[in-house]
């Protein structure tokens, strides 16, 4: 109980070193969904409209990966990014952009395979039309990714969701050094090992709290579109 | 006249993984005309009309258009289910024009008066898949009219619609056809085709049975497949 009070007091106070841990955990994740989504919408959206031998193994492997364990991808980023790996020499590894890039990997798979189900879906209805009308490919891929843009905005929150509230990847390539790489999950993980549980749950309800609105943003955002765009 | 007419079907058939749909469809489309292939469920009437669209290659045989071209632009296609693109009516027709090269600075205007010509100016701002099924049909229409298409194909435009709303799109067919747009039309209603048709060509398991003027097909049918089908549907 006195944990809790503790927790609420930090909140309510807006603690210097709680709002700057919230600070970097928003801005790497954001980060790492902007990038990402570079890269898998319109990956997912071509993989929905263009037809290539080895989509269908390409969509499974790609749905696998949706539930990629986050220390692996951790891992994996570690090794390319460390002195001795192949992008070592850029220095990154222990950087917020590792973490970036680690939380980049980790959804991008998530963002692919949703893109794509959201693409096809709407190709399925727009494809005669488009045709019909002499669009391209790139052109209808274009299209399809504006047409279904409150779609796709509801995408791009539940890979903010996953990349806020993994743990494995930043801890790895992180390190979790206070004041640089510390974030809202792996300030939870050491505060909690360390016995300094008011810290630990202030962050714990914040993280609950952001995953909770993250996810009520969807669900308004995506009954407004339908009903005022159908 | 830009000599894209006659098209020209020869000999085509459709069989994709080998089940014909259609078999040695020898056809004549020339400038002008007013078309409807009717026919039974099955027998073939999308299929032929994507076939002559461009939206399908024939397993066999050829589909030619005067000027040599494979697909000229002077088409459009307006289908069944009308498809709206997720956003305002004036920039789903805007749309169809900019996918044909028209310029940005025109766009505008020639969409806001194909809207008015179906009688939908005031729809201009509204998102269109809101609309009813009637309205969105008639910017489909309008989409399709204001490309100024030298031929257009209707796949059976009115099936979902109410009446009125059909006869509105009648109306708006026969408006395509004055303008100058050749008209190639599916459908199951005998009135409608019969208020619209020129020609009839009558398509029966994949085959054409018959290729009459209007009148003559619904006085006296010169195929025994058709006589059936106009009795059915009379009975």
């Amino acid at each position: 109980m006195d944990a809790l009070n503790a927790a609420l007091g930090l909140v309510v106070g807006g603690d210097a070193r709680l709002l700057g841990i919230i600070a970097l955990s928003l801005r790497v994740s954001l980060s790492a969904v902007l990038l990402a989504s570079l890269f898998a919408l319109p990956f997912g959206a071509l993989m929905a409209v263009r037809r290539f031998p080895g989509r269908r193994s390409l969509t499974v492997i790609i749905n696998g990966f949706m539930g990629l364990p986050a220390v692996v991808v951790g891992l994996l980023v570690y090794l390319l990014l460390s002195r001795a790996g192949p992008l070592g020499p850029l220095g990154l590894l222990f950087t917020p952009t590792a973490m970036v890039i680690a939380q980049a990997m980790l959804v991008t798979p998530l963002l692919v395979a949703l893109t794509r189900q959201i693409i096809a879906d709407a190709w399925r209805e727009y494809e005669e039309l488009l045709h019909s009308l002499g669009a391209s490919a790139f052109q209808a891929t274009a299209t399809l990714l504006w047409d279904a843009r409150y779609s796709l905005f509801t995408v791009l929150l539940a890979g903010f969701g996953r990349a806020i509230a993994e743990v494995g990847a930043v801890m790895i390539v992180g390190g979790n050094i206070d004041g640089v790489t510390r974030v809202m999950t792996t300030a939870i993980a050491l505060e909690t090992t360390k016995g300094d549980l008011p810290l630990a749950m202030a962050l714990g309800v914040i993280l609950v709290a952001l995953v909770l609105i993250i996810n009520a943003f969807t669900f308004v955002t995506s009954s407004w579109a339908q009903r005022r765009f159908g | 006249m830009d000599g894209v007419f006659p098209l020209v079907l020869t000999d085509v058939g459709f069989a994709p993984g080998g089940v014909a749909l259609l078999n040695h469809i020898d056809l004549r489309i020339e400038a002008g005309s007013r078309t409807l292939i009717l026919g039974a469920n099955g027998a073939g009437k999308s299929v032929l009309m994507r076939l002559m669209h461009g939206l399908l290659t024939p397993s066999s045989g050829s589909v030619a258009w005067n000027d040599g071209k494979a697909r000229p632009s002077a088409q459009a296609m307006v289908f069944q289910r009308p498809v709206m693109l997720r956003r305002s009516t004036l920039a789903n027709i805007a749309y169809g024009l900019k996918l044909n090269g028209v310029p940005l600075a025109v766009r505008g205007a020639r969409a806001q008066q194909a809207l008015a010509r179906v009688g939908l100016a005031h729809l201009g701002e509204r998102p269109a898949r809101v609309l009813s099924g009637g309205e969105q049909q008639r910017i489909a229409l309008a989409r399709a009219w204001a490309l100024e298409p030298r031929i257009l194909f209707l796949d059976e435009p009115t099936a979902s619609l109410d009446p009125s709303a059909a006869r509105e799109v009648e109306r708006i067919v026969s408006d395509i056809h004055q303008s100058g747009a050749t008209i190639v039309m599916t459908t199951h209603n005998l009135g409608q085709a019969r208020r619209l048709a020129e020609e009839i060509i009558f398509l029966h398991q994949g085959r054409i049975t018959e290729c009459t003027p209007a009148t003559e097909f619904f006085q006296r049918p010169r195929s025994a497949e058709a006589e059936t089908y106009l009795r059915g549907e009379l009975l």
